[in-house]
């Protein structure tokens, strides 16, 4: 008896992971300071951050003298790991969602992870004026789509504005419908508009004849169910809240006509995304209550970039909106940290403000404030350790944390390049003397 | 003696009233040519750096800047750009990037250079006194995917000062840009031979691409071939000699006066580079290399520097190494190749010193990464006599800032062209200050 319950104690023991110990870090909270001291993580939580930590004897020690503690970087606008982006064939493609083409090998996800990033908000494209639905990643690089999910985050959907829907169908500077793929409406930002708010009058007339069907069957009278619509499920979720709108914008005009007509039909903008002229109308931004997720410097790439300014981060969030920096590209996403540091320069942001913008801001725009975006005793321990104070230039991230687990550290890379190398190099070499010894003409197969 | 005094006389208001003669001091001044100096002056005259130490005596008069707290650099030269070629990018009313045509070295990129553009204050709102402005091999006036050439055109050196082309220029013709042809994955840059053709992959194969590099390497050799017998019969005054533009345009490459500014980003691209500049007896500057290979030694040995374009981008393979594009520039600094680094864009020209900043967490020592934006730079281009450090005699192109212009959080107080006080107000600022202010 006691044999068993020995051996039972043991088992546990084997599963659950031993708490980790990071240790004479200089640990930047985000919320609550900055800090030399240790952080406890057990069970992928952060039990305690203080100066002075009495390791549990069991406790993995990860000794970061003279390095920097973050909460892992939170990118609110990301296309890793999707196999496809654009539904761009019809205007409205809210039934599409990223979800259903998640690619969990997209090397994107690992460089990502040594720039620092710990979640993305994997977005739909913008080529229409409704997108796709769109999922809030955890980069557990080696876990298959599903579990990189980050369970529990609201789900959202895309919305485009200004010159990319305009676009499809209606190629730059050519009359409209000359292209060689027919004309797709919307052609102007009214159209835009037009197509948001009818889309939503349709989504408003399928909720109510689902109310309608419901109230007939709550009464005990026949009913006949409305039919199913995929398109218009996603819209009524987000009249109901339960799905936050993400918008591509870029002018002051449509970002104010995206507010107006939210506040139309009842319903939140959640984040406007780019928002490049969003310091346009920040004072109109703040009182809708929308969170800015923009680029640090980015400009003049297309007409309506070219009042883009880098001050856009500082004047919103000196305005009152809750301010990200998002990357909107696999290379950018390797260093936010970088161009956060460039709102210390054009506005004059805090080291704290400015390291807000790539943590706890894109977590409450995202509504997972309660478990990352800052190291605080009860949230995720997902944690970004530099060698230098992540707003230098010359910061190299070392270790990534997702749930407690090491996803990415930069010594075990290195020391796993050589061996990579010549596993490369057999391959290729297999491949090769296969292509010698066919016969010539035969058809070729692949390596058993 | 009367003369004497005249000429005095004539020295000192000089001396007292022009813009570009004063003196910087108690600063902390980085030559880069030399070791920093602490509670240091820089002395200006003329436009002109006459003196550099610690304890520079001020003539009478001389207007006097106090640098306490401030650093003094060189201004940082941008290698590579397209800065007053292009202003919105994806407008192609705005671009002048690329001509049509496959071999253009008759087309000079700086009388096409708009002084007003909205970028240039934006740049050197960061401390960027100097850039080369590229016409690129890319065709159809700057719409990428048009047919592309193979020589583009002569690249402008120009100061981000002046109120025309001719008052900015340093040198109009730098280097002679051209593309080594290279055989291109099948389905280009979205290259996947799962990918079917219908998605955009396998555009077009092997057979086709290694059939188009030859044809473009043959036509390339013969073009060359052609310039020199035109070379000769100019030389020999033959009877019926015909001025054509664009072999005259080749002549200095081909008298090795001009360096061939040859796009090659890969191995076997920097190789056939190399290999061309041995046949063909000509100066090149590799750029935009995205990988050296075994390239080190090869380029070493011929003193063929390289323009190295930006650190912060995605690595060429999927199995490379996560940080291979941040190791390249300490790969050819060990291999013992002179680089600069070029932005090979508009947008990003302000961004240029935190290219540098990458390479150094990276690997790179900072004194090369300080060096490929500023002396190196000059001295590939050929200009070193006149910009590229602070040193005795050559032009004040000074950036005083409150910190290491590597970092981003780096504020740049004051800037300096041929020792003219440069406005560092631009769009931005403006459209921050107006918008800040917004009731």
């Amino acid at each position: 008896m006691k044999s068993i319950l020995v051996s039972c104690a043991f088992a546990a023991s084997l599963l659950a992971a031993p708490p980790i110990v990071i240790q004479n870090a200089t640990i930047l909270t985000v919320t609550k300071g900055t800090l030399n001291g240790s952080i406890l993580i057990r069970d992928g939580k952060i039990v305690e951050v203080a100066e002075k930590i009495m390791a549990p004897a069991d406790a993995k020690i990860v000794d970061a003298t003279g390095q920097f503690v973050m909460p892992g970087i939170i990118d609110c606008h990301s296309h890793i790991a999707a196999d496809s982006i654009n539904e761009g064939s019809v205007s409205v493609s809210s039934m599409v969602g990223i979800e259903d083409v998640l690619n969990p090998e997209d090397i994107a996800i690992y460089r990502a992870l040594a720039g620092g990033v710990t979640t993305a908000n994997v977005l739909h494209g913008s080529a229409n004026s409704i997108g796709g639905k769109c999922i809030v990643l955890k980069l557990r690089w080696g876990k298959d789509a599903h579990d990189m999910i980050f369970e529990g985050a609201m789900p959202g959907i895309k919305f485009a504005l200004g010159e990319n829907p305009k676009r499809a169908g209606n190629p730059t500077g050519q009359r409209v419908g000359a292209g060689n793929v027919p004309a797709r409406y919307p052609a102007t930002r009214m159209g835009v508009e037009d197509v948001i708010r009818q889309a939503f009058t349709d989504a408003k007339a399928y909720q109510q004849s689902w109310k309608d069907y419901q109230d007939k069957v709550a009464r005990g009278e026949q009913a006949l169910a409305p039919r199913r619509d995929l398109r218009l499920e996603p819209l009524v979720e987000v009249l109901e809240g339960k799905r936050f709108v993400h918008s591509h914008c870029y002018r002051a005009d449509e970002i104010l006509m995206l507010l107006r007509v939210a506040d139309e039909f009842g319903f939140k903008i959640r984040t406007l995304q780019h928002v490049l002229e969003g310091y346009k109308v920040a004072k109109e931004i703040a009182e809708h209550g929308a969170g800015a997720s923009t680029f640090s410097d980015w400009w003049a790439y297309k007409n309506e970039a070219f009042d883009a300014i880098p001050y856009n981060a500082a004047i919103m969030t000196r305005k009152g909106v809750v301010v990200s920096l998002n990357s909107d590209s696999a290379e950018l996403m390797r260093h936010l940290n970088d161009e956060a540091a460039k709102t210390m320069k054009y506005g004059g942001l805090t080291e704290t403000e400015a390291l807000s913008l790539i943590t706890i801001n894109p977590a409450k725009q995202l509504a997972i404030d309660n478990r990352v975006g800052s190291i605080e005793a009860g949230k995720d321990a997902d944690l970004t350790i530099y060698d230098k104070h992540p707003l230098s230039n010359f910061a190299k991230v070392e270790k990534v944390f997702i749930d407690g687990d090491l996803y990415f550290d930069r010594t075990s890379d290195l020391a796993q390049r050589q061996a990579h190398e010549i596993e490369k190099k057999k391959l290729v070499d297999k491949e090769k003397d296969q292509q010698r010894r066919a016969p010539a003409g035969a058809a070729r197969r692949p390596a058993a | 003696m009367k003369s004497l005094a005249l000429a005095l006389l004539a020295a000192i208001p000089v001396l007292a009233g022009t813009d570009d003669t004063f003196l910087i001091r108690g600063a902390t001044v980085h030559p880069v040519a030399s070791a920093e100096i602490q509670n240091g002056s820089v002395m200006v005259r003329d436009g002109k750096i006459v003196g550099i130490g610690h304890n520079l005596a001020a003539p009478k008069g001389l207007r006097i800047i106090e640098g306490k707290g401030l650093h003094v650099y060189p201004g940082i030269i941008d290698s590579a750009t397209q800065v007053g070629l292009s202003e919105v990018s994806s407008i192609r009313e705005t671009n002048d990037t690329g001509e049509l045509g496959k071999f253009d070295p008759q087309l000079r990129a700086e009388v096409a250079i708009n002084p007003a553009s909205e970028h240039i204050p934006v740049i050197r709102a960061n401390g960027i006194t100097t850039v080369i402005t590229l016409p690129m091999a890319e065709g159809g006036g700057g719409r990428r995917g048009a047919s592309s050439g193979i020589i583009g055109g002569q690249a402008a050196l120009v100061h981000l000062d002046g109120w025309t082309w001719e008052e900015m220029d340093i040198k109009k013709s730098a280097g002679m840009t051209m593309r080594i042809p290279t055989i291109i994955s099948p389905g280009g840059r979205f290259a996947n031979a799962d990918f079917p053709a219908e998605f955009g992959g396998g555009r077009f194969s092997f057979a086709d691409s290694k059939k188009t590099y030859e044809t473009e390497l043959r036509e390339l050799r013969e073009f060359f071939e052609q310039a020199r017998r035109y070379q000769k019969a100019k030389a020999a005054n033959e009877k019926g000699f015909q001025t054509d533009l664009k072999f005259e345009a080749m002549l200095p490459v081909l008298e090795r006066k001009q360096p061939l500014v040859v796009m090659a980003a890969r191995e076997r691209a920097i190789h056939d580079a190399v290999l061309f500049a041995d046949q063909q007896k000509v100066n090149v500057i590799i750029a935009d290399p995205k990988e050296l290979g075994k390239m080190g030694p090869e380029l070493k040995a011929r003193n063929i520097p390289a323009i190295l374009g930006p650190t912060l981008a995605l690595p060429v393979r999927d199995d490379d190494p996560y940080d291979s594009t941040f190791t390249l520039p300490n790969d050819f600094f060990r291999a013992g190749v002179k680089f600069a680094f070029g932005t090979f864009n508009n947008q990003f020209v302000r961004n240029i010193p935190y290219q540098a900043a990458t390479a150094v967490a990276f690997g790179l020592p900072y004194e090369e990464a300080l060096k490929a934006v500023t002396l190196n730079a000059a001295q590939i281009w050929g200009v070193s006599d006149r910009i590229g450090s602070i040193e005795e005699g050559k032009w004040a192109d000074l950036m005083v800032t409150d910190g290491d212009p590597l970092e981003a959080k780096t504020q740049v107080k004051q800037l300096y062209i041929k020792g003219k006080t440069v406005d560092l107000d631009n769009r931005h600022k403006r459209l921050y200050e107006k918008y800040l202010n917004r009731p």
